[in-house]
């Protein structure tokens, strides 16, 4: 049950774009077409629960018992930039397709802030291994969703007259904004599962 | 000057010598703010406790220990004294039911059951509305939503929504039972403080007894 | 010198990180409910932008090109995380505000951005000066953005009181307010630099 709370409150109330602030270069950048939303969803939903897996391994067994929990930022940004290049290599020879379909944005999930982000986040949060995984899938599913519905709205905004100086990312970022406020009545649901 | 071959060996050697360096670096300054980091966390205990006991003239951090809190956690306790005699107890308490999570809260009591005092330590409510949780409750020109002076022994804390005298913040219902329950969960850990401390004395005083007793049937003799 | 004063102000105005740029949307976005918070950010990047640029142009000619990215990510890492254990040793009310947007910094885009399209093409000087420009642009944004939605949320700004708090509208210091107000005024910054190119 508490596992269902962590999901709710990850994709809804707590959803990684539109309340926490993670992620949003690559959001504003790469929303404008829902394919291209879909497969930047699927990279991060990869590349984040390997990465929240390893770090959390490399934290509680090598940073926490020698002492060097200072190492934590500059080892778990090394961590997932290796990461992200093994995955670039291991895909290209396993699934070509898949590779081509991703594309460029496979390299650009490592400045993703979503990444570092949930991986320092699941430390702070005191999670289990189990828990910070599920945590780490379900905010990739939240942002995957975050992507898909903003960029259906602008593929419409597209062909839509817009006032010269909004175009572009001010009205983005506005629409940002309500979808932002129509976010923050899901606060509290996850109350129904205690 | 022109740009280092992209060969191994220079690739290895020149990030090498780079991390090399960063982690001699790192662990230097690390050694400098350790000291400082350790002094602001005390700092900012010490500082909660002051705020919600009575004066005092030892250290309570020092003599601190867990309670059992009667809803199956514990909760660690600050003895405040002064000379000898205990004047007031704070507990670093919480709840998980806050609008936002989890809440911390260091609150303080006397020793006739009554808060002296609290302070929010942490906290994710939202600001303007559950945050207020920090100044709310001991607005004292309010006595229907302060808490300070209340005696607990005569009840638990409940918001006036169910069926108690408190109330509770305009459009922050959660948050402000969050905020109860986690004083309520004090008041449970402070009764067993309290229940310590007293056996602890009834029994240093039947030890005096005795011992009296002892000198006096010596001194009939 | 005179060359060094216009990479500066390029930094604040002509390539803004923000209203230009439009890199660093994350902690402009967090960072920003009062203008304390965004003026704190903006200086914590500036330092990491002008040491890591400074340190990138110096050792540019000693990275072999294929290792540049990570060479480029442990030197931006090491300074933040030296700064982020200085604002913890001596400013931590702060640092608890700025949370972990500070380690954050490390994958900042205006920060590698920098890295690799200036200081490793450059001397150590100009990019010492481009660091400094950039950051002051991106601490002049941050902390407009934050005293707007301050003023607008709380009626104040660096916690001195403008107006009284029941005026303000609790929105503008929530997460859909940071949206609305930055877009606003980057439809505003566009506004103006069209009108200077009509004239």
């Amino acid at each position: 049950m508490e596992y269902i709370g962590i999901i709710i409150v990850a994709i809804f109330v707590n959803n990684v774009v539109f309340s926490q602030f993670l992620g949003i270069c690559p959001f504003l950048g790469v929303s404008k077409k829902v394919d291209t939303a879909i497969g930047m969803g699927l990279a991060v939903t990869f590349v984040l629960t390997i990465a929240t897996l390893v770090t959390f391994l490399l934290q509680k067994g090598i940073l926490e018992p020698a002492g060097l929990e200072y190492l934590q930022t500059i080892s778990f940004i090394l961590v997932i930039a290796a990461l992200v290049q093994m995955v670039e290599i291991v895909l290209k020879k396993i699934s070509p397709a898949l590779y081509q379909a991703l594309g460029v944005y496979l390299p650009l999930i490592t400045t993703n802030c979503v990444i570092l982000g949930v991986a320092i986040l699941v430390i702070q949060k005191d999670y289990s291994l189990l828990e910070s995984v599920i945590y780490a899938v379900a905010t990739a599913v939240g942002y995957a969703m975050a992507l898909i519905i903003f960029s259906s709205i602008r593929e419409q905004m597209a062909i839509t007259k817009i006032p010269k100086a909004m175009k572009g990312i001010p009205i983005a970022l506005i629409t940002a904004g309500i979808i932002a406020m129509a976010f923050m009545g899901f606060s509290g649901i996850d109350q129904v599962f205690k | 000057m022109a740009k280092l071959q992209s060969t191994f060996k220079n690739m290895f050697l020149s990030l090498s010598i780079i991390c090399l360096t960063v982690a001699v670096l790192l662990a230097q300054v690390n050694k400098m703010t350790a000291k400082p980091i350790a002094e602001a966390k005390a700092m900012k205990l010490q500082n909660a406790i002051s705020e919600v006991v009575p004066e005092f003239d030892n250290d309570p951090v020092a003599e601190a220990y867990l309670m059992a809190d009667g809803l199956g956690d514990s909760l660690i306790v600050y003895p405040a004294k002064r000379g000898e005699e205990i004047v007031g107890y704070a507990l670093n308490t919480f709840s998980n039911n806050g609008f936002g999570g989890n809440i911390q809260i260091m609150v303080g009591f006397d020793m006739d059951n009554k808060i002296v005092n609290y302070s929010v330590l942490q906290h994710a409510e939202t600001p303007g509305l559950g945050s207020k949780m920090s100044d709310w409750f001991k607005d004292i020109t309010k006595p229907s939503q302060s808490i300070l002076g209340r005696d607990l022994s005569q009840g638990l804390l409940a918001v006036t929504k169910d069926g108690g005298n408190v109330d509770a913040i305009t459009a922050s219902t959660i948050t402000s039972r969050a905020f109860i329950e986690a004083v309520n969960r004090a008041y449970s850990a402070y009764k067993g403080s309290k229940e310590d401390a007293m056996s602890g004395a009834t029994e240093a005083a039947a030890d005096n007894k005795k011992e009296n007793s002892e000198e006096g049937g010596a001194n009939n003799e | 010198m005179n060359k060094q004063i216009k990479v500066l102000f390029n930094g604040i105005i002509k390539e803004n990180p923000t209203f230009v740029l439009l890199l660093g949307m994350c902690p402009t976005l967090a960072t920003t409910s009062s203008a304390i918070n965004g003026m704190s950010m903006g200086l914590a990047t500036m330092f990491v932008l002008i040491c890591s640029n400074a340190v990138i142009s110096m050792l540019k000619n000693l990275i072999p090109d294929m290792v540049r990215i990570p060479a480029f990510i442990v030197v931006i890492a090491t300074f933040v995380t030296i700064i982020e254990m200085l604002m913890n040793a001596y400013v931590p009310a702060l640092a608890d505000s700025l949370g972990i947007f500070i380690p954050l910094i490390v994958v900042n885009c205006i920060v590698l951005g920098r890295a690799e399209s200036f200081a490793s093409k450059n001397g150590v000087i100009p990019s010492v000066f481009d660091g400094l420009g950039q950051g002051l642009g991106f601490t002049l944004s941050l902390t407009v953005l934050g005293a707007l939605r301050e003023l607008l949320g709380t009626g104040k700004i660096f916690s001195l009181n403008i107006y009284p708090e029941k005026f303000g509208s609790l929105i503008f210091v929530l997460a859909p307010g940071a949206f609305i107000v930055l877009g606003y005024l980057i439809a505003a910054f566009n506004k103006l630099q069209h009108k200077e190119e009509t004239n």
